[in-house]
């Protein structure tokens, strides 16, 4: 048997290790009481000074347990080894301490503390300021918290979306009662707790309740919430976020108490949940005591001590010295003396201690010495000695002789801390409270309220009374129950207790800044003498003296220190608690599993994919694929042996020479109908359709209110009152929002009507010199010659049997037809289509030739050669503005605004590298004088940059200021690399500038 | 996360369901050529920016795409009442 497991507590052994060293617990153990039962009192090291420390606290509140959970793809880091359950086999790391936390090399630093003070970092290592980047890799190694896996996470996760009547956080005893009144009202109750069983503080007390000790009157409350269909029970389950409207997230841990990871089970479920009325019943922290050393393993919270015997049956020590400000934390003086060992003496800061507490302790024979602080503590790896001494009755100085306790546990006490995490993400500001010395919450921005200790209630009988009222008060407020929260009084027996002291630093016999350190933040290191140095230093806002000394900036969120710090730093200000105020608790209560928060949304589920019709096709000619929007576009289609270059190079010439194939699918469409269709298209469009005949189509530009560029396409009349419009593939969403936007907002006595029709039409794009003789072998009812369906034109007709919209439009510059089918007939069509095109090797191309093509003939791509600072006259397209429109569209009054008038705003253009071969990369930045000293001027940037096969040349286009005005002109691209590219300004037209290829 | 109740639908659905559209019950001007460049600017650019009662768009955009106003505390995120494009809010805070 363990050292420290006490021999009434007993139950099935568990193998596991801790640094490599075998160990033995029981189950129902957390690795922390593990820990403790097999004296293993150094657990990792402190963060900045790599001091040794141990288990100091029993749940979400350590500081120090701080733990690598396993290794390889499962291994979980920064876990809190009082949250951890004990499983057969569980393997665990601290995650500081190099080489081992029993030998650490940074541990020398840590005797040299005082030379670190606040903001060390910053004014030692950041001059000169080009070695930061070397400094912080340095101290990274060194400080850093656990490693992260580097392999895919082997579990799996899901998301559950809940609604509720009465969400219950919380299942101590205000929250229990709180949940067992509002499920007889027959609301839906969640109640939800981030412990392994349901019972909070009682799973640790002797108190009793209706006659049943404790435990027994949670389990009977457990069992009869369990017979309420009503009541959705979740243990292991962490609310660990209060957003708006009451939304709530819960963390349920599913399986991680069996093991690292669960292959076959979802290890992680988040709850998101809608609450109508939460019931907040999150308990209290206990506060411990600021003294010296009082971060050496074997100083605890009081009631942890407590709850090691009770609940777990491990004496984390021998002998204990009980220091304390309150009557409440003579319990663990009771509590030790029934282990058997020896309790050394109860340390009193108050004069004359008498409440029942006290006088049951005095009955036992324990010494308890009032008026007194333990003003150090001594030891290296494990407390050896208290020195105690008398302070001044404002607990500001030591006012006589100092004395030594042998002893190697201190257990002290503060008082108490409500837990108002939630209730401050609700966005309420905490209370000071002078009687219970604690932030009570604020007042409530949401449906919540709360009951028990997190409101300030620290005693049973108050936590349960309470608990009822507020679950009943839910409900009500949810609609169920018939307005009474007045409820038979549960029988607990009382004790009279007397006001605690409010201490929040224990003098020293020298200063604070003297002192040897009296730690406020375990985690982070920081003490009180830091906290007062910041002060010195000019902070003042309890903001930012807790970004500059790292205050509660650990995983632990400051649950501890927090109270201690804000109190030191209202004294050092001269001002009060109240008045310095606390910072901003916000979500996560604890720390999350990111896999919990992604659920099953991940790898091919992490976001819809789209696919055409013809995607099977494209899949079994060997096609890479680039994603445009949620879409999956054939981006080239490499034969045998080609590199992509070879393979762009094939399908651009191809299409200039003969005939290509491009899938067209994923243009957006958006029918539009109804009388005034004419109207409205022509007042989102830069240009006018008031008088585009049946039959014809339009290129259009549409700008924002602004001026700005903002999509653009082909719109065509399909008949009286009926346009289809084509929109980019990924605009198409944002298209149909912008035309609902207007016709709703601005013009709604507009009668038009519009549909999204992308997904019910497949458009194979056939363009090159034969095109039209590859159309006319599977397409009879069209004359197809250009004369009857010249260019900008569309017919209806019959294309392999399916009856088709034949578009003669052209982003190429050849001869071209897109030819639209309903969607379940496009790969009939397609592969129609490449049959008819066999004679003239018709050659499927995909985006990147597309894009070649396109940029040969000048044409830009919305999103890519503009950036929403572009108009129609930058991008030379000035022929796309109505001028005599009766109607004003969207964005022209903006077109003559003095920036609009600006002769160096940056303009479209072409550049041609000198040397032929040299592709310039896409964003690059354009200078004049390629000799600049740094930071050169730079006067515009590379929007596009391909190599065309049919030029024979690189060519790219660019935004340059002034740029139309400067045709002919060398300009410089330096690149990230420390070389410079040389270019030509040249027409951003560079392929048939006369566009006669697509009259044919 | 909101929980907003869209007059058009009668029901209260989530925010994922709704784009945010901007501000409210702004007047475009019938005749923007009539405007010189700082009142266009104006138009175009100044939003009042409310802490408190604010008036907004927005847009069910998975839902029965139409747009709709809120009136919003921008402090609290409390919607006050949603209400159809066209019509006034019956909740009007103090100018801030």
């Amino acid at each position: 048997m363990s050292a420290n497991r006490l021999p009434t507590h007993t139950g099935a052994t568990i193998d596991f290790t801790f640094n490599g060293r075998a160990l033995k617990g029981i189950a129902g153990d957390t690795l922390a009481s593990a820990l403790l039962a097999n004296g293993v009192d150094v657990v990792g090291r402190s963060f900045k000074y790599a001091r040794p420390r141990g288990i100091f606290g029993h749940g979400a509140e350590e500081p120090n347990g701080i733990i690598q959970l396993g290794s390889g793809a499962g291994t979980v880091p920064n876990l809190k080894a009082t949250q951890v359950e004990l499983y057969q086999g569980l393997e665990a790391f601290s995650v500081n301490g190099w080489p081992s936390v029993d030998v650490d090399i940074m541990g020398i630093i840590g005797a040299f503390g005082r030379l670190m003070p606040p903001g060390f970092y910053y004014k030692t290592f950041m001059y000169p300021k080009k070695l930061w980047m070397t400094y912080e890799h340095f101290i990274r190694k060194a400080a850093g918290l656990g490693a992260t896996p580097v392999k895919d996470d082997p579990d799996s996760y899901d998301r559950l979306n809940q609604h509720c009547d009465v969400l219950v956080v919380g299942a101590g005893p205000a929250g229990l009662v709180a949940a067992r009144e509002a499920a007889r009202t027959g609301a839906r109750v969640i109640i939800a707790d981030e412990q392994s069983e349901f019972g909070g503080s009682l799973l640790a007390s002797k108190q009793s309740i209706d006659g049943l000790i404790a435990r027994d009157w949670v389990a009977s409350l457990v069992a009869e919430l369990g017979a309420y269909s009503n009541v959705q029970m979740l243990p292991r389950s962490t609310v660990f976020g209060y957003y708006d409207h009451n939304f709530l997230t819960i963390l349920e841990r599913r399986t991680d108490h069996l093991g690292l990871t669960s292959a076959h089970q979802v290890r992680q479920r988040m709850h998101r949940v809608r609450a109508a009325q939460v019931v907040l019943a999150t308990g209290a922290f206990e506060r411990p005591l600021v003294f010296a050393h009082n971060d050496i393993p074997g100083v605890m919270l009081a009631s942890s001590v407590s709850t090691y015997v009770n609940r777990y049956g491990v004496a984390p020590g021998n002998k204990l010295v009980l220091f304390t400000t309150n009557d409440n934390a003579y319990q663990t003086a009771l509590d030790w003396h029934q282990t058997g060992r020896d309790v050394v003496a109860v340390i009193d800061t108050r004069r004359d201690p008498c409440g029942d507490m006290v006088v049951a302790v005095k009955a036992l024979g324990i010494d308890v010495i009032a008026g007194h602080g333990v003003i150090e503590a001594q030891g290296n790896k494990r407390v050896k000695r208290a020195l105690i001494a008398p302070i001044n009755e404002a607990g500001t100085e030591v006012i006589g002789a100092v004395r030594v306790l042998d002893c190697d546990l201190i257990a002290c006490s503060g008082g108490w801390s409500p837990a108002i995490h939630l209730s401050s993400h609700t966005g309420a500001k905490p209370v000071w409270d002078e009687n219970i010395v604690g932030f009570r919450p604020g007042e409530s921005k949401q449906q919540e309220r709360s009951a028990g200790a997190c409101r300030g209630t620290f005693d049973l009988a108050g936590c349960l009374a309470e608990g009822a009222t507020a679950g009943a008060d839910a409900a009500n407020c949810s609609g169920h129950g018939e307005g009474s929260t007045q409820f038979p009084m549960c029988a607990v027996e009382a004790f009279e207790e007397q006001p605690q002291q409010a201490l929040f630093l224990v003098p020293h016999s020298k200063s604070t800044s003297r002192a040897p350190s009296q730690f406020v933040d375990f985690q982070l290191d920081v003490s009180a003498s830091a906290i007062e140095l910041a002060v010195r230093e000019g902070f003042e806002s309890v903001e930012h003296v807790k970004r500059y000394t790292a205050l509660g900036f650990g995983t632990d969120q400051g649950k501890l220190g927090n109270i201690n710090g804000m109190a030191i730093l209202a004294n050092a200000l001269n001002q009060s608690i109240a008045e310095t105020g606390t910072t901003i608790f916000r979500p996560s209560y604890t720390p999350t599993t990111f896999g919990a928060i992604a659920g099953r949304d991940v790898n091919n589920l992490f976001d819809p994919e789209r696919y055409t019709a013809m995607h099977r096709w494209h899949m079994e000619q060997g096609a890479e694929f680039e994603n445009v929007g949620q879409w999956k576009r054939p981006w080239y289609f490499p034969h045998q042996g080609e590199s992509m270059q070879d393979a762009v190079d094939r399908e651009g010439l191809a299409v200039r020479n003969s005939v290509g194939i491009l899938d067209a699918t994923t243009l957006g469409k958006i029918d539009i109908q109804g009388p005034d269709a004419a109207e409205f298209i022509s007042r989102i469009y830069s240009n006018s359709y008031l008088k585009l005949a049946p039959g014809k189509c339009r290129y259009g530009v549409m700008l924002k209110e602004d001026g700005m560029i903002f999509d653009d396409g082909v719109c065509a009349c399909l008949g009286d009152n009926h346009y289809l419009m084509f929109t980019t593939t990924g605009g198409a969403a944002g298209v149909l929002a912008w035309l609902e936007l207007w016709q709703q907002t601005e013009w709604p006595e507009l009668q038009v009507y519009f549909t999204s029709v992308t997904d019910h039409w497949t458009t194979a794009t056939v363009t090159g010199p034969n095109a039209r003789k590859v159309i006319a072998k599977v397409c009879s009812d069209i004359d197809l010659s250009n004369e009857a369906f010249p260019f900008m034109d569309w017919r209806d007709g019959t294309v392999a049997g399916i009856k088709a919209r034949v578009f003669r439009i052209s982003f190429t510059g050849e001869l071209c037809y897109e030819v639209n089918v309903p969607a379940h007939y496009g790969r009939h069509v397609w592969e129609a289509l490449i049959a008819a095109g066999e004679e003239f090797d018709i050659t499927p191309y995909g985006t990147e030739t597309m894009h070649i093509l396109r940029a040969e003939k000048g044409f830009i791509i919305v999103g890519q050669d503009t950036d929403g600072s572009m108009t129609p006259a930058d991008m030379n397209m000035d022929w796309v503005v109505g001028k005599k429109k009766t109607f004003s569209f969207i964005g022209k009054r903006s077109l003559r605004r003095s920036d609009m008038l600006r002769e160096n705003r940056k303009q479209l253009v072409g550049l041609k590298t000198l040397e032929a071969k040299t592709v310039l990369p896409e964003g690059a930045q354009v200078v004049f004088d390629a000799k600049q000293a740094i930071p050169m001027s730079m006067q515009g940037h590379v929007t596009s940059s391909y190599y065309s096969a049919n030029l024979g040349h690189a060519i790219a286009l660019a935004v340059v200021k002034g740029g139309h005005s400067r045709l002919g002109q060398i300009v410089h691209c330096p690149l990230a690399d420390g070389h410079t590219i040389a270019a030509e300004i040249v027409s951003s037209v560079f392929y048939d500038p006369k566009g006669e290829r697509h009259h044919v | 996360m909101l929980l907003i109740h869209c007059p058009h639908c009668l029901e209260y659905r989530d925010e994922e369901e709704f784009s945010y559209g901007g501000e409210a019950h702004i007047v475009r001007p019938l005749e923007p050529e009539a405007l010189n460049d700082q009142e266009w600017g104006d138009y175009l650019f100044f939003r009042t920016n409310s802490r408190g009662v604010h008036h907004e768009m927005w847009y069910h955009a998975v839902g029965c795409r139409r747009y709709f106003n809120a009136t919003r505390n921008t402090v609290t995120y409390e919607i006050l009442e949603t209400y159809k494009t066209g019509t006034q809010p019956t909740i009007v805070g103090a100018k801030q």
